[in-house]
């Protein structure tokens, strides 16, 4: 089978500060994989240069088969046109920590946005589509509501549904549950859960590291802008091979 | 104050005085309308433009806002017949007020847009919209809200600054009201009257500003 998603000799650099030096990773379709590490590893860069919020200066990103963002042109690596970088980002699906919905919108109109104006969707059809995505994460009964009349949690849990409802190759969780106070985490995660659960390939950023002991198939722990240490969840948690895996771990909860 | 004079004066100078209203009405209206749309696309530039666009509509702004109104009217008025632009002065005036109120409004505007989060634009992209699509269905909608109180007292401005106009001979509201004194001499009646009429117009704008605010608040 090949990989949905393959990442090679990624690097990013922020003006002279290289913040990506390099990153490889393949991702299987249903793969559910934790980027985790310090602050300022680099991995919620790595996270947005996937869905192209971050632009990148060398390597390739291939999803589904496409190379995303960039095309070699006889030698020449280009940039391609907005439009197309519009499409290529809808195939990914992202959650943010700030949950980012539009306040100007209900809870059913953030999620049917993308449906009609990217997906061209008729509006019934993408409004079917979206109650469909908020009963499932609990948000059915809310759906009028606005995200200032929601709980950090609910706003979460719609946006996920936001993203979720564009059908994408992959879902990007970047610190979902980082702005939440700490009874609203579980409910968020359960959704996260759920998702992985039914074979959803996830790609995410945490900070909760029960969390992702729990659900990942893979987890990679990055440091100074490079995969430090990859492997099962039973190997990294349980058998940590290098000193800076084992001192990052001894500091964090768990 | 003989008021039953000043009743029977401001009857025989009614249609003068509703026609001078009738002018302060469409040059504040005009103008605004006008200033409105110039200040959107400078607000615009202010934030998305390139370097040298934006240092172009940043002179932009502080020159006209750095000039008094007063002086931007005579200069619409006779700077421009100078160079051959041979404009009216209602044309003239409706210009100056125009410029002054674009780039007001171009300020807010900016001010509005770089106050919107960053995650907005990304949670947009992230669903797959372009930038005109972001703009059009996230940023602007959130910007016009924020907006429209400052928006209301720009356009109050206006209404105020549109008296300028009877220095070059505009018979709006003030100069009309002005003709009728010479002719009747009930001064201090007129001057109270017209002042009324100001407050009454920028105060129905007001208003209609707070309704609108409340009916478009996010709740």
């Amino acid at each position: 089978m090949s990989p949905i998603l393959t990442i090679s000799g990624l690097h990013k650099s922020f003006g002279k500060v290289e913040v990506l030096k390099g990153i490889d990773l393949t991702m299987q379709q249903g793969d559910v994989v934790s980027l985790i590490g310090s602050s300022g590893s680099g991995k919620t860069t790595l996270l947005r240069c996937v869905n192209l919020l971050e632009d990148f200066e060398q390597g390739s990103i291939e999803l589904a088969g496409q190379s995303i963002g960039y095309k070699q042109d006889g030698g020449q690596r280009r940039r391609l046109s907005e439009r197309e970088i519009a499409r290529q980002r809808a195939m990914t699906g992202m959650a943010f920590q700030q949950f980012n919905l539009f306040p100007h919108m209900t809870a059913i109109r953030n999620v049917m946005l993308g449906l009609i104006k990217t997906k061209k969707m008729p509006k019934d059809e993408a409004r079917a589509i979206a109650e469909k995505w908020l009963e499932r994460v609990g948000m059915g009964q809310r759906r009028d509501h606005y995200p200032g009349q929601l709980s950090g949690g609910q706003q979460q849990r719609v946006a996920i549904a936001r993203a979720i409802a564009m059908n994408p190759q992959i879902m990007l969780f970047d610190e979902v549950t980082s702005a939440l106070d700490p009874e609203l985490v579980a409910e968020v995660l359960a959704v996260v859960r759920d998702l992985a659960n039914e074979g959803m390939t996830m790609l995410l950023v945490t900070h909760e590291m029960r969390f992702a002991r729990d659900v990942s198939s893979k987890v990679v722990f990055m440091h100074q802008g490079r995969i430090h240490e990859e492997g099962t969840p039973e190997q990294i948690f349980g058998a940590p091979k290098t000193e800076r895996l084992q001192g990052f771990l001894a500091n964090s909860e768990f | 104050m003989n008021f039953s004079l000043f009743l029977t004066e401001l009857w025989n100078a009614r249609l003068s005085l509703l026609s001078g209203l009738g002018d302060t009405i469409l040059i504040s209206v005009a103008s605004v309308i006008l200033g409105s749309v110039l200040g959107v696309f400078v607000g615009l530039a202010m934030t998305y433009g390139a370097k040298w666009l934006r240092f172009i509509v940043r002179l932009y702004i502080d020159f006209l806002r750095g000039t008094p109104v007063f002086v931007l009217i005579l200069a619409c008025f006779y700077i421009l017949s100078v160079v051959g632009l041979d404009l009216t002065a209602f044309q003239a005036g409706v210009l100056a007020l125009t410029l002054f109120c674009s780039s007001h409004v171009g300020e807010i505007v900016r001010g509005a847009l770089s106050a919107i989060p960053q995650g907005q634009t990304e949670a947009a992209k992230s669903v797959g919209l372009t930038f005109g699509q972001t703009f059009v269905y996230v940023l602007l909608p959130q910007a016009l809200r924020q907006i429209l109180p400052t928006w209301v007292n720009t356009a109050t401005e206006i209404v105020k600054a549109s008296t300028l106009l009877s220095i070059i001979g505009v018979v709006e509201l003030l100069l009309a009201t002005q003709q009728v004194i010479s002719r009747t001499y009930l001064s201090l009646e007129f001057y109270l009257f017209a002042g009324f009429v100001y407050f009454l117009l920028n105060f129905v704008i007001e208003q209609a500003g707070r309704a609108v605010e409340r009916r478009i608040s996010i709740p």
